[in-house]
């Protein structure tokens, strides 16, 4: 067990010797991470967890993997991918070129969600999506784009729910235990590692993804990230962000207009 | 010590117990409490309308990194692990399900009695899987005050009866001896 006096200092030791920073992520979150890594690999103190993240490389790549989280599934919040093609679609379609980014994009059933829309939309072929996340092996993971079976119920209940016109297994090939994605649907993304904390601008894009991510970061980070986004996109940009996150923090706020409230999709209006 | 905050768990069958308490509770009462009540993921709800007409406190679902106050009631929103940061802020987390949970009442408990330790009064209400009680004896045994519904009570005694087999020392109240006891307590 790590307690909360601990974490601090841990931390440093990691930005120190890894240079990966997580001093500003929120620390709750972070101590249960910490904590679940632990148990899973028998460390009984901070001491030895220090010891094994410096001494053996292979522990810190899987500790990077398995403290940040990665959970997810296809068409997360039904309702929200309804508004999206309803509100934010046909702006996109007045686009020669649409550039969309999907940051913190964990093993990719986000990117491909969307991806699935654009193409029922027909704007996949005009769309570049950059999609990124800190950790290597959610980039590995995204790429192969292979899913378990078991929750594809749920996630066909998603995809009807919000407005989905195929059936979903069509995009998919499956055997009894997994689906991958049609390899059609990953010819228009790049997945490419990029850290919401160190990493700058790479592209304008129209619209940008980032759903759940900010709730693992303090305010000030959150802020850091939202600023990073505000200036990745043009004038009209649209950013999309969790159903209980808030730009309300934030010293870009002003500058922003609430496009769908309840859906936190907002438009880059100053 | 008096408690800062009042977190109530539930699931199957604590709705009518919580209105309950809520109707009942004093009206000079104000620590912020917050509910942890298994609900359905995606489906629009009345659940904090109906909250709202059942007490003096203003309900709110938890916001990302928002302040806990006097005065308000908070509900974890459907499909979010909710935590409590040094700030006595709210942190929200979507990782893996817990007790088949998320919100799990495990999850909250721990992190809330891990941080206020005495300050926490925690209470399990009717619910028919076993989260909320690993929480709670976490939380006793940070030397917080925990509370199960009486299981001959509960709609469901799933729930309050695990907490009672993994520890021995929650009090266990009917619904009037809740209220009683928080009216006591904490007005």
């Amino acid at each position: 067990m790590i307690i909360l006096k601990e974490l601090d200092e841990l931390l440093f030791t990691i930005k120190k010797q890894f240079d990966y920073d997580f001093r500003d992520y929120s620390k709750a979150s972070m101590l249960r991470r910490i904590n679940r890594f632990m148990s899973i690999n028998n460390m009984k103190n901070v001491v030895e967890l220090k010891f094994e993240l410096i001494n053996n490389p292979t522990i810190f790549q899987n500790f990077i993997n398995e403290i940040v989280v990665n959970v997810s599934e296809f068409f997360r919040d039904p309702s929200f991918f309804k508004s999206l093609q309803e509100n934010i679609f046909p702006y996109l379609e007045s686009y020669p070129k649409i550039n969309i980014w999907s940051a913190g994009c964990s093993f990719g059933e986000e990117t491909y969600s969307l991806n699935i829309l654009l193409k029922e939309n027909s704007l996949d072929s005009k769309s570049r999506i950059y999609a990124t996340d800190i950790s290597n092996n959610a980039i590995e993971k995204s790429r192969k784009g292979i899913y378990d079976n078991t929750n594809f119920k749920e996630y066909t209940k998603n995809y009807y729910e919000c407005g989905g016109k195929e059936s979903l297994k069509n995009y998919f090939v499956s055997d009894e235990r997994h689906s991958m994605i049609q390899s059609d649907l990953k010819q228009n993304i790049l997945f490419s590692n990029h850290n919401l904390v160190a990493d700058g601008v790479f592209k304008e894009c129209q619209l940008i993804l980032c759903r759940n991510v900010l709730i693992y970061f303090n305010n000030n980070l959150q802020n850091k990230a939202l600023e990073l986004f505000y200036e990745s996109l043009p004038i009209h940009g649209f950013l999309a962000i969790g159903k209980k996150e808030s730009l309300r923090f934030s010293s870009v706020y002003e500058n922003f207009k609430e496009i769908d409230r309840e859906q936190k999709i907002y438009q880059k209006i100053k | 010590m008096r408690p800062e905050v009042i977190i109530i768990g539930g699931s199957a069958g604590a709705f009518d117990a919580i209105l309950s308490i809520l109707n009942h509770l004093d009206k000079s009462i104000n620590i912020p409490i917050v509910i942890v009540l298994h609900r359905l993921k995606n489906t629009a709800s009345s659940f904090e309308t109906i909250l709202q007409r059942n007490t003096h406190y203003v309900v709110k679902e938890i916001e990302d990194k928002e302040k806990m106050e006097k005065g308000f009631l908070y509900t974890a929103p459907a499909d979010y692990h909710v935590l409590l940061e040094e700030e006595n802020t709210f942190s929200l987390d979507v990782s893996e399900l817990v007790n088949f949970s998320r919100p799990s009442i495990d999850v909250t408990f721990e992190s809330f009695s891990t941080l206020l330790k005495e300050k926490c009064c925690g209470i399990l209400l009717s619910g028919s899987n076993q989260d909320g009680a690993n929480g709670l004896k976490i939380m006793a045994e940070n030397n917080g005050k925990t509370i199960i519904q009486d299981c001959n009570e509960a709609d469901f005694d799933i729930m309050p009866k695990a907490a009672k087999n993994i520890y021995t020392k929650h009090k266990e109240l009917n619904t009037t001896n809740i209220i009683n006891t928080l009216n006591n307590e904490y007005h």
